[in-house]
């Protein structure tokens, strides 16, 4: 990568190349840089119980990514994602499933394929939902993409041959690729553990993703997106064709969705219909608001932070007494979990609107032109 | 400043008995007129008047019910706001429209939208094309950040910017579309005296350097009469009067549209 500014002058650039690049001070390059690293060493320096936590953090994060630019970026209000990723799940699972096992299977065991297919048939679901949202606005829209909640639970509960039933559920698509099972632990025989390569797939294909987003945030697209949300008779009037740009967008969104609802239950290897519900849904609309919208880092550290709160609540019995980590007493962490949740939210949009992101804004500012304070 | 009546070069509007009411309400009623290349060509009236009405069916918002507009001979009617804008049309709004949340830059470049090509798998990638184009676009809209003078403010949001400020993004905006005809919807409304005679001055290079013709609608009647090559006058829907600025001043149904008093107060009311 080149760094095309010189020291201490971080904000001089000589073309507009250097000005428009995705790191474009070198403040940035070596940040990034930095979390680069450190995330692929992570592996090796944490236990694997945080690990899984972590890796499920970051595919949270990739489906994050997609309710983000659909509903941060082009602005349209989307309470079905956890359809999309639902619909992601079952592609894989049935794509890479056993063909002579007891559910839907097509054998195709080389990850690529049935990952790029759970994106793709979520994205056609996406791209036949999205005409909806050329007809309706902000809480209208919400309301009928909480149908698709409700329809695909339906579905994944009736079709027995697909989903396995409630309850019972179906085993989830097993990542391997050149010979490398991820789901298989290789710890006991000095290999990498399950956990290890996991996370491995997870930060790759997360890169990819974040890359991605913030290429299509920052081109035609994005700026389309951002005048439809803004001002939309404007954006027409721009020469931005509204409906051809919120199918893209429900599009890309939903492909997002369905690559991480293909990677979403690697770790555990089964997975019950019931998971797509509402509540899923609103986890990630609480990653987007918690994280930031409009924002592609900020959308990462919200997905941390959530995947790691039922563990931060875990650990509080040790500094709060009165807490208990036994469901049967009160009040314990698994009610502390779920009020934390709503508390985040709530205090986010009154103090933070701009989520994780906006106080990293902040404290960047600060230090920048510390010591004097602005 | 062009004289009299004259239109230079060929006709790029063509505004032909334009009928458009809202169930009983009349706002445009039979007005037609035409813009010369390189023509500033104002339209004034009393509030209500349908001065916006008129600029609403010009970039397809409204669709009037009978009428005739054509652009270079094309015509307008039945076709929706982001096929007018490819055939050349821009405008400004009366109430800043700008995309509040994105920068300066951000701004000019969505009015580049229609001339950058690539798709969304380029933009996904960016390599190649997409970067190209953008770069190249780039490039464009710094000439209109250089014209306009918008240099310190290039990469803040617009949201952030004095109102004045504002107005200027909003008429770069426009101009990033290359538009072949420019409309400006009371684009000093709301200025103090520098502001306005910035924004004077930026209107008569946009007419005299970039050769953009442009339909102006405007309340300040000082800044009308100084700059307008040829004016239109509309009341309650309906045209009173097109002529030079000269010309419309000494109009006694003008004078009757404006003060509502008789035709022979016509010398001592005209406006200055």
């Amino acid at each position: 990568m080149t760094i095309g500014t010189p020291w201490g002058r971080p904000e001089l650039y000589t073309d507009y190349k250097q000005d428009m690049a995705l790191l474009n001070t070198r403040a940035k390059t070596l940040g990034v840089a930095a979390i680069l690293v450190v995330a692929a060493l992570l592996p090796l320096l944490v236990a694997d119980d945080l690990l899984v936590i972590l890796g499920g953090g970051l595919v949270l994060a990739i489906g994050a990514l997609g309710l983000n630019l659909v509903t941060g970026y082009a602005g349209q209000v989307s309470l079905g994602h956890a359809f999309f990723v639902g619909v992601g799940a079952y592609t894989a699972a049935v794509m890479a499933g056993d063909p002579d096992g007891r559910y839907l299977g097509l054998g195709i065991d080389f990850m690529p394929l049935w990952l790029l297919g759970a994106g793709l048939i979520a994205a056609l679901f996406g791209a036949l939902v999205a005409p909806l949202a050329t007809r309706l606005r902000g809480l209208y829209l919400a309301i009928v993409t909480l149908g698709l909640v409700f329809i695909g639970q339906y579905l994944f509960f009736e079709w027995n041959d697909l989903s396995g039933g409630p309850q019972v559920g179906r085993e989830a698509a097993k990542p391997e690729l050149f010979g490398i099972e991820f789901t298989v632990d290789n710890g006991f025989k000095g290999g990498w553990t399950e956990e290890q390569k996991l996370f491995w797939l997870f930060l790759a294909v997360l890169v990819i993703a974040a890359v991605a987003a913030r290429n299509v945030a920052r081109s035609r697209i994005g700026r389309a997106f951002a005048a439809i949300r803004d001002r939309d008779v404007a954006a027409g009037v721009m020469g931005v064709n509204l409906t051809h740009y919120k199918v893209i967008a429900f599009t890309l969104s939903s492909f997002y969705a369905g690559v991480a609802g293909a990677l979403m239950y690697s770790a555990s290897g089964h997975f019950t219909p019931e998971s797509f519900s509402l509540l899923m849904s609103v986890q990630f609309i609480a990653i987007v608001l918690i994280g930031g919208v409009a924002t592609v880092s900020g959308t990462i550290m919200g997905a941390l932070l959530i995947a790691l709160l039922p563990r931060i609540a875990g650990e509080l019995p040790a500094f709060v007494p009165f807490l208990s980590s036994s469901a049967s007493e009160h009040p314990n962490v698994f009610e502390f979990e779920q009020v934390m949740y709503g508390v985040l939210i709530v205090a986010f949009l009154l103090f933070e609107p701009r989520g994780l992101f906006g106080i990293w804004h902040r404290v960047r500012t600060y230090w920048k032109s510390f010591p004097f304070s602005y | 400043m062009s004289t009299a009546g004259s239109i230079a070069g060929s006709t790029v509007l063509e505004f032909e008995d334009v009928h458009l009411s809202f169930g009983a309400v009349k706002a445009v009623n039979g007005v037609g007129f035409t813009v010369g290349a390189d023509e500033l060509f104002a339209v004034i009236g009393p509030n209500g008047a349908g001065k916006t009405s008129i600029f609403n069916v010009l970039s397809g918002v409204y669709r009037p019910q009978q009428g005739r507009v054509r652009l270079h001979g094309t015509s307008l009617l039945g076709k929706r706001p982001p096929a007018i804008a490819r055939l050349g049309m821009a405008r400004t709004f009366q109430n800043i429209e700008l995309f509040a949340n994105l920068t300066v830059l951000d701004n000019l470049m969505l009015g580049r939208h229609q001339h950058i090509g690539y798709g969304t798998f380029a933009a996904l990638a960016w390599v190649g094309r997409a970067r190209n184009e953008e770069l190249r676009h780039r490039r464009r809209v710094e000439e209109i950040v250089d014209f306009l003078e918008l240099e310190q403010w290039r990469k803040l949001p617009v949201g952030l910017l004095p109102y004045g400020v504002q107005k200027r993004v909003e008429l770069g905006r426009a101009l990033a579309m290359e538009p072949r005809l420019l409309l400006l919807d009371e684009p000093v409304a709301g200025m103090n005296l520098e502001e306005t005679e910035d924004m004077a001055r930026y209107i008569l290079d946009i007419r005299d350097e970039l050769r953009i013709p442009m339909i102006m609608v405007e309340h300040d009647m000082g800044l009308v009469m100084d700059i307008a090559d040829r004016i239109l006058v509309v009341d309650f829907g309906t045209p009173v009067a097109t002529g030079t600025p000269a010309e419309v001043q000494r109009d006694p149904a003008v004078i009757r549209a404006y003060l509502g008093g008789a035709a022979e107060v016509a010398g001592e009311q005209a406006p200055a």
